[in-house]
């Protein structure tokens, strides 16, 4: 079953009048299995229109009615991404993608809280988004990188977690799912999440965990790994080079109070079972070797 | 964004936070009549700028007579402040803060900032007042006691009654601190702020609580609500190469090598700098050209990175996704062509039409050390720059 999204998920994308939402929803329905799998748009002014097919609705709950997607990509901009999070949340999609990058935290803060009891699960934002290798993609990533396969793979960041994918398929490793979770410090599905969902995925053999400066979600994870994976996890944290208060380029990334150092992180994980390496350039044959 | 001390303060007054008087100068003379003007026999000249530390840096100092105002102002200003914030370099001052000097009891710490796990803004608070929190934190956490605030109720009177209390704030004070904290939360959460300490606060003889200094910092996400914010911007402050790497929409930040790296992404910009310390090698920056770079702001990115006289080579480390490969390689010969490039450039490209994109390198005329991979064009970089 690879993890969140298959062949059989139906999409509906809101933002999908903007130019971004219309470049990626396109990409993505050339993808695998897309064409049956994008389903609706949301846009609140511009509902019966339709975008090269694929009707535009005024709202999700609508969407969701008329065409039984219960799983949504925003890319909405930042000043309304967090209400367009609310909606979804609201019409009880099942998974919620948000691409959007630059959402106020304090918009992040109360969308999160009002999810507290919901069904609905979040990735991102700020995120490249998740994709199943030959079924469907739902994201920015470009697809044709990746293969079909029993790796999984999560990271905080875009570019990082193509190389990871690149060098998987230089040693012809293919994928199970693949996840962005994003670099926002307020976000959705964490590395710990995302983890219990690969564990519990018989079509996961081993996991690639990526992770980067700042916060504390790759320590929280190894700890659980420690406890409860099954399966071989191996790790990279970038930014062992990052000096301490600098933003580096993502909202999350910074070493702030001590706290959040790329080397904390690397001890934390290797004490907790899990193969950890400081070259960025080696992520795939270290999780080769676990196999 | 960051804002100086006084700036805060007077956001924080119109919540009700009390602060002792004071008047922000930017000169000598400006600094005596404030202290005029305010009155009283004691002041304090506080050096203005963004890094914390300014008291052990030698940027505030009590005054007992205006004499001594004018000597205190006139050592200060335009100091090279040197705090454990600001770098060996230091940071030049050019505005001061003049307030009323206060009795003082007992100081303690009130700190706010958005906490990661908990998803909330989280208040610190602790006894210790004008120490170091991180010391705090490390040394003695139970002297830390925090609340995670319900972001629709806001911060409770209970919640910020009893956090007043355990800290040590004495019963007769209670009714004006609780509605103090209830205040920098209400400015907080108002202004979009990513960070508020005021460290310390203050209970004076008079048993009122006080915030004798004042930090706060903004969600740059959320600055375009926020004209009233961005208006107290001090440019003065900030790095001049990253306020011109942010026009072009450029993330860069210098660094002290002197291996110059254009990635495109944050998470591979910063692996890219981690493999050349790897390999034995310096970064001289991190720099990000984001999702939708062309061929202006690569010439833009390369511009910024040879300001630094120290530079010995540049790595190009490019995953093209939806950035395609063909349209980086343009844009690199243009750039190298355009700064008439005299350091060795290594180029390593991944991704949508890496092919071309190589073809376009090589047909260039240029001297460009092309990489296969990550591993080979740190490797051939640090080797460049050891020449």
């Amino acid at each position: 079953m690879s993890i969140l999204i298959n062949r059989n998920s139906l999409v509906m994308t809101q933002g999908i009048t903007g130019k971004t939402g219309q470049f990626h929803t396109r990409m993505c329905r050339e993808y695998a299995n897309g064409k049956a799998c994008f389903v609706a748009g949301v846009n609140p002014r511009k509902p019966g229109e339709n975008f090269e097919g694929i009707p535009v609705y005024a709202t999700v709950k609508e969407a969701k009615q008329q065409t039984g997607a219960n799983v949504s990509v925003i890319y909405v901009p930042p000043p309304f991404a967090a209400a367009a999070i609310d909606e979804a949340v609201e019409a009880e999609l099942d998974l919620v993608i948000c691409i959007t990058e630059g959402i106020p935290v304090r918009d992040m803060i109360r969308t999160r809280y009002k999810m507290q009891g919901k069904k609905t699960r979040l990735i991102g934002p700020n995120c490249p988004g998740i994709i199943t290798p030959d079924e469907i993609k739902i994201g920015i990533m470009p697809g044709y990188i990746h293969k079909k396969g029993r790796i999984g793979v999560v990271s905080r960041s875009g570019t990082l977690t193509y190389e990871a994918v690149a060098q998987l398929m230089e040693l012809g490793l293919g994928q199970s799912t693949c996840i962005g979770i994003g670099g926002d410090p307020v976000n959705g599905l964490k590395h710990l999440d995302v983890m219990q969902l690969f564990n519990d995925d018989d079509e996961t053999d081993a996991v690639l965990m990526v992770g980067e400066i700042g916060g504390t979600d790759e320590e929280d994870c190894a700890r659980w790994v420690k406890d409860h994976m099954q399966k071989p996890v191996v790790g990279f944290i970038a930014g062992v080079t990052a000096p301490p208060g600098k933003r580096m380029g993502h909202a999350g990334a910074i070493i702030s109070g001590g706290k959040g150092t790329a080397q904390e992180k690397l001890e934390v994980l290797a004490s907790c079972g899990i193969k950890v390496t400081r070259n960025p350039a080696e992520m795939g044959k270290l999780l080769q070797s676990v196999l | 964004m960051k804002i100086h001390e006084y700036q805060a303060k007077e956001i924080l007054q119109k919540y009700g936070v009390v602060t002792p008087k004071g008047i922000a100068c930017f000169s000598v003379d400006d600094a005596v009549s404030a202290a005029q003007q305010l009155g009283g026999g004691v002041w304090v000249v506080k050096a203005q700028i963004h890094a914390g530390g300014r008291g052990k840096g030698g940027g505030v100092k009590v005054a007992k007579s205006l004499e001594e105002v004018r000597q205190r102002a006139s050592e200060i200003l335009n100091m090279h402040l040197v705090t454990h914030q600001t770098g060996p370099e230091g940071q030049v001052v050019h505005r001061l803060f003049i307030e009323q000097g206060v009795h003082i009891e007992k100081e303690f710490y009130v700190g706010m900032v958005v906490d990661r796990r908990q998803q909330r803004v989280c208040l610190m608070a602790s006894s210790e007042g004008g120490m170091e929190i991180e010391k705090v934190a490390a040394e003695t956490p139970e002297k830390i006691h925090k609340v995670f605030i319900d972001p629709v109720a806001g911060l409770r009177e209970q919640e910020a009654r009893d956090i007043a209390m355990k800290i040590g704030i004495p019963a007769q004070s209670l009714p004006q601190a609780t509605l103090l904290l209830q205040g920098l939360y209400q400015a907080f959460d108002e202004s979009d702020a990513s960070l508020l300490e005021i460290n310390p606060l203050a209970l004076t003889a008079e048993k009122q609580v006080i915030a004798l200094d004042a930090k706060m910092n903004f969600d740059d996400s959320a600055l375009f609500r926020h004209p009233e914010i961005i208006a107290l911007r001090d440019l003065d402050e900030e790095d001049p190469i990253e306020i011109e790497a942010s026009e072009h929409e450029l993330s860069y930040i210098p660094l002290d090598g002197n291996i110059g790296c254009l990635v495109n992404g944050a998470g591979l910009a910063m692996a890219t700098m981690d493999i050349i310390k790897l390999y034995g090698g310096n970064p001289a920056n991190f720099l990000d050209v984001g999702g939708g770079a062309n061929a202006e702001k690569v010439t833009e990115a390369f511009k910024l990175m040879l300001r630094n006289t120290k530079l010995q080579a540049i790595l190009v480390n490019i995953f093209g996704g939806i950035m395609k490969c063909d349209v980086i390689a343009q844009g690199v010969v243009a750039a190298a062509r355009d700064v008439r490039l005299a350091v060795p450039l290594v180029v390593r490209l991944e991704g949508t039409n890496v092919d071309l994109g190589k073809k376009i390198l090589a047909d260039s005329g240029l001297t460009i050390t092309s990489a296969d991979n990550m591993a080979d064009a740190a490797q051939k970089a640090v080797n460049a720059a050891k020449v």
